[in-house]
């Protein structure tokens, strides 16, 4: 069978550092291999080893937008996660577990967090079950989940040549043997399976040998025992494009290679390191023209330096940018007042994590919004652009870039931990679909060596030509002081109130300019009564629930919001006023976006839905919430819960 | 064209005190550049915040007068992103030893190739005089209600355990020895810190001109007998090159130690480290990105008609999947 436009949920967890991971990874490329849309959603404590990590994976034939907050087919190997992700397995759904841990008791489970593992047991003596890993085989029985018991040791013991290999080596493929033993389940073709385990380990050969005969043994057995299947069985299906399988950080890095990035600075932090790393991998590439590319990658003694030395480049010319989140992000307040008043064009890319302080050091939230939006002492122009899925974030890296040079501000792309983390397939990316705007940035042949150059002139549009440290005839000052045209410090209220409106005037001209689509998007049907408005990583989600809501009868629309700064305000203003009932959603606390749409608008949401718990919106979610507030009995501020 | 010292100078109105030390410095810088023959628009002058962080408006060369204490960062990622770019960032002891320390240390393990001159006065001149980190334990400058109960930092050990290659001092009325140190921390390859002894006629009414000219300790002959000195080439050789024995090196660090703690009736000044066996951050560089001279970041092609000229197919074939 197909799935017709339906898809299929499947997840996997496990202590941090046991290959979940891995196993995630192998599931979704084998999928992709086979023709299938993916999308990934990863969950993990700020831990190296021993904490619960999961790894959801959902798959279609037609691309998938978002997650759900089910799944059709758990996959474990150790006692933690069936406690924990029992209540998550969907109707007619099924549990993959080692046989050999039923009798692992609930209170021998350290990492399960003192309240779940409170519920649990209330839970378990209210049906009278024992506190092990039984009461959830037990439980999945009762709600007819179909349950797959695997002795991951007992299977490798078994064999002649595996058998012989001490435990340490064993346990370390349980991982890859639950991953074909999923695919048993679900009738895939094996082959599939090979060609991501070459794909992932190409570069160990023997780690791939071993791995493939131990997944062999699960696959097989697991086909022996199951019986008839109770999942759907996929057929791989005919795929006419390339296609990529990749994250959030790998898509934002992408497009800043594609942007002309040349200089990229950052401090360590969850989640966005990883897009540094991913820069510096691939610091050397290939260009159509001139010499080979590259991209120089500055690891700095904190975020402080981070914001500094990137502008200090972008004073060069270079294009220059950091990558970072929430407390970093703090730290970089005054750097960016500085580029802010020097009229500087340089890009933060902001990773958004729960806080506040340390918060959720690796759990997604759109807390630092309105922080992003009036980040820095004193008033100066900002461009703020949010992603709401992961081709955005390609092309948003890349048009950010456009922006801050064209308006000579500092930019801040707007991103959160889930959508560094999301992982989903694409068709190539179109780089015919971008340009590299320049704006006034002055050539050589522009200038007069030798002469003088007032880099801060003034100019009807707020923009001054621009020319960069070390060109001749482009001599010039910058301060952190308030400045004549010249650069140098100046306390005359003439050219305070001059320089003030000169700056403020960029972005009446970047609104201007800007294309609507670039800036806001109106999805669904136009004359809805309702109107969901949002921004940002939960697009995935929102769209797929406006299909279902629409599909079901109701008359659902969704306005997103991607450009915040400069703020869309009149756009906004006419498309509210066509709707009736209006519900912000975001994963936040206060509504801090509907907040910022009634401060320029006047419109006040009559519903808010948020979500603050650190987990991403799922698109049942979302249904369900609307749904609710459609039949009249939800709150003024709804809160999603769902999460592990 | 030969570039004289008035082509290093601006009309800017110049409003530090009467008398101050930063003077000195001033002229010293524009004198070295000058010296140096160096194009005044190849030249860039990064700045703290303070008094002494007005110097790049005072300087006809590029200048960029930054934030509190982050002057280094500043300096890096503009020397990073065109090493072809002379780089000079000045700031006071408050600015680089105290909000700054961290990037002063974090600098240091670079060894990029900048020049860091530092107006040491003791005090924060321009919040009125309060104690800054290099103000000696128990003194009490005119401003200060209570002596200062805050030990003080030695900028000389810090710089050499932080990495930097080049160490000196200099003093702000010795204009000639501090244009020499200047050119040669500039000349130096990699990261040189010039540690300037900066009187602060306003503020700081314990190391003045007159205590450093050691007005107050007059020999047999009735001369004053200055504190500060300069170290003898005869007696202190600071340089460390791929000849150095590790024993010399051991020796030499040493002296450097012995030399960078004299305080008091005793104040060397001159270069007292070079150390020539390090690598540069550019020469780090190069080793991953060899292009990075020839096409440093400032200089790169990034479009081509408006297109970018990334072949990312390249990229994408790596992450492929079906």
């Amino acid at each position: 069978m197909d799935l017709k436009g339906q898809s299929f949920s499947w997840c996997v967890g496990g202590a941090q550092g046991s290959g979940v991971d891995s196993a995630a990874n192998l599931f979704a490329r084998a999928c992709a291999f086979g023709g299938f849309h993916v999308f990934g959603n990863r969950e993990y404590y700020s831990n190296i080893i021993g904490e619960h990590s999961y790894f959801e994976v959902r798959i279609s034939d037609e691309p998938v937008l978002g997650h759900t907050s089910s799944v059709d087919l758990l996959t474990t190997f150790d006692a933690e996660t069936p406690f924990l992700h029992l209540d998550q397995i969907s109707e007619g759904g099924a549990l993959l577990y080692d046989a050999s841990l039923v009798d692992v008791p609930l209170e021998k489970l350290p990492t399960i967090e003192p309240r779940a593992k409170q519920d649990l047991a209330k839970m378990f003596d209210e049906h009278g079950l024992p506190h092990t890993l039984d009461a959830i085989i037990q439980l999945a029985r009762q709600r007819n989940i179909s349950l797959h018991a695997i002795p991951y040791e007992d299977v490798l013991k078994a064999d002649d040549a595996l058998g012989q290999l001490p435990f340490s080596t064993l346990k370390r493929m349980v991982n890859t043997m639950s991953v074909a033993a999923s695919f048993a389940l679900i009738g895939y073709d094996f082959s599939y399976f090979h060609k991501a385990l070459e794909a992932i380990f190409q570069s160990k050969p023997k780690v791939v040998e071993m791995n493939a005969k131990a997944a062999q043994l699960a696959f097989d057995y697991t086909k022996k025992e199951m019986g008839e299947p109770t999942l759907p069985q996929l057929k791989p299906l005919e795929v006419n494009e390339p296609r990529v399988y990749i994250n959030g950080n790998q898509a934002v890095g992408l497009g800043k290679l594609a942007g002309g990035c040349s200089v990229q600075t950052y401090y360590p932090i969850s989640p966005a390191t990883d897009e540094s790393t991913f820069l510096e991998q691939h610091q050397s590439f290939d260009v159509e023209q001139g010499d080979d590319g590259s991209i120089l990658v500055l690891q700095t003694g904190d975020e402080i330096a981070a914001i500094c030395s990137a502008i200090g480049a972008a004073l060069t010319g270079a294009r220059a940018a950091t990558s970072t989140s929430s407390p970093g992000f703090s730290l970089m307040a005054e750097g960016l007042g500085w580029a802010g008043i020097n009229e500087t064009p340089v890009v933060v890319t902001l990773y958004q994590r729960g806080g506040p302080s340390t918060g959720l050091p690796t759990r997604s939230e759109q807390a630092d919004t309105q922080f992003a939006l009036n980040i820095g002492h004193g008033e100066f122009p900002r461009i703020v652009l949010a992603s709401g899925d992961l081709e955005e974030a390609f092309y948003d890296a890349i048009r950010i870039f456009n922006y801050a040079e064209k308006y000579q501000t500092p930019a801040i792309h707007l991103l959160d931990k889930a959508l560094a983390n999301f992982g989903k397939t694409f068709s190539y990316f179109d780089l015919s679909k971008v340009e590299i705007e320049r704006g006034a940035l002055l050539k050589d042949s522009q200038l007069t060596a030798g002469a003088d150059f007032n880099r801060f002139s003034f100019q009807e549009n707020g923009i001054s030509p621009r020319s960069v440290l070390g060109q001749p005839g482009g001599r010039t000052w910058y301060s952190g002081d308030e400045h004549l045209e010249d650069g140098h410090m100046s306390e005359d209220p003439i050219n305070r109130d001059r320089m003030m409106e000169k700056r403020a005037q960029k972005l009446v001209v970047a609104l201007e300019e800007i294309p609507t689509e670039d800036q806001y998007t109106l999805h669904g049907p136009s004359d809805a009564e309702t109107t969901l408005v949002s921004y940002g990583s939960p697009k995935g989600a929102l769209l797929e629930a406006i299909q279902r809501l629409n599909s079901s009868g109701h008359a659902v629309n969704y306005l997103q919001a991607r450009l915040l700064s400069p703020f869309p305000a009149q756009a906004f203003t006419e498309i509210l006023s066509k709707s009736k009932l209006k519900i912000g959603i975001e994963a936040n606390f206060s509504g801090q976006f509907s907040q910022w749409v009634q401060q320029h608008t006047c419109v006040k949401m009559e519903h808010l839905v948020v979500k603050y718990n650190g987990r991403p919106i799922t698109v049942d979610e979302v249904e369900a919430a609307v749904l609710n507030i459609l039949s009249g009995n939800a709150p003024q501020k709804v809160v999603l819960r769902h999460g592990i | 064209m030969a570039f004289n010292v008035a082509d290093y100078k601006t009309s800017v109105h110049n409003n530090w005190c009467p008398g101050c030390g930063d003077f000195g410095i001033l002229n010293a810088i524009q004198m070295s550049l000058m010296d140096m023959q160096l194009d005044p628009e190849r030249v860039t002058v990064f700045s703290g915040v303070g008094c002494s962080s007005k110097t790049p408006h005072y300087i006809n060369t590029y200048g960029v007068h930054t934030l509190h204490g982050r002057v280094l960062p500043f300096a890096t990622g503009g020397k990073l992103a065109n090493p072809e770019m002379t780089v000079l960032a000045v700031g006071g002891d408050g600015d680089g030893l105290g909000i700054g320390a961290g990037h002063f240390v974090a600098t240091g393990r670079l060894n990029l190739d900048i020049t860091y001159i530092m107006f040491n006065n003791g005090v924060y001149g321009l919040t009125k005089g309060q104690a800054s980190p290099t103000l000696h334990l128990g003194q009490q400058t005119k401003s200060l209600p209570n002596p200062n109960i805050i030990h003080e930092i030695n900028p000389l050990i810090l710089a050499l355990s932080s990495g930097y290659t080049f160490i000196a001092r200099g003093y702000a009325y010795d204009v000639a020895q501090l244009k020499a140190l200047i050119r040669q921390g500039i000349e130096h390859p990699g990261l040189s810190f010039i540690d300037i002894l900066q009187p602060c006629p306003t503020y700081n009414n314990i190391n003045t001109r007159d205590w450093f000219g050691g007005a107050d300790r007059k020999g047999e002959d009735g001369k004053a007998m200055p504190r500060v000195y300069k170290l003898d080439p005869n007696l202190y050789d600071p340089l460390i090159s791929a000849e150095t024995t590790d024993e010399e090196i051991h020796q030499k660090i040493a002296a450097f130690f012995a030399k960078a703690t004299e305080w008091g009736d005793q104040i060397p000044s001159g270069v007292l480290l070079q150390n020539l066996t390090q690598s540069t951050y550019e020469e780090r560089v190069i080793e991953s990105l060899p292009k990075y001279k020839k096409n440093p970041p400032a200089k790169r092609q990034i479009e081509s008609d408006n297109k970018p000229v990334l072949k990312i197919n390249t990229i994408l074939d790596e992450l492929r999947v079906a």
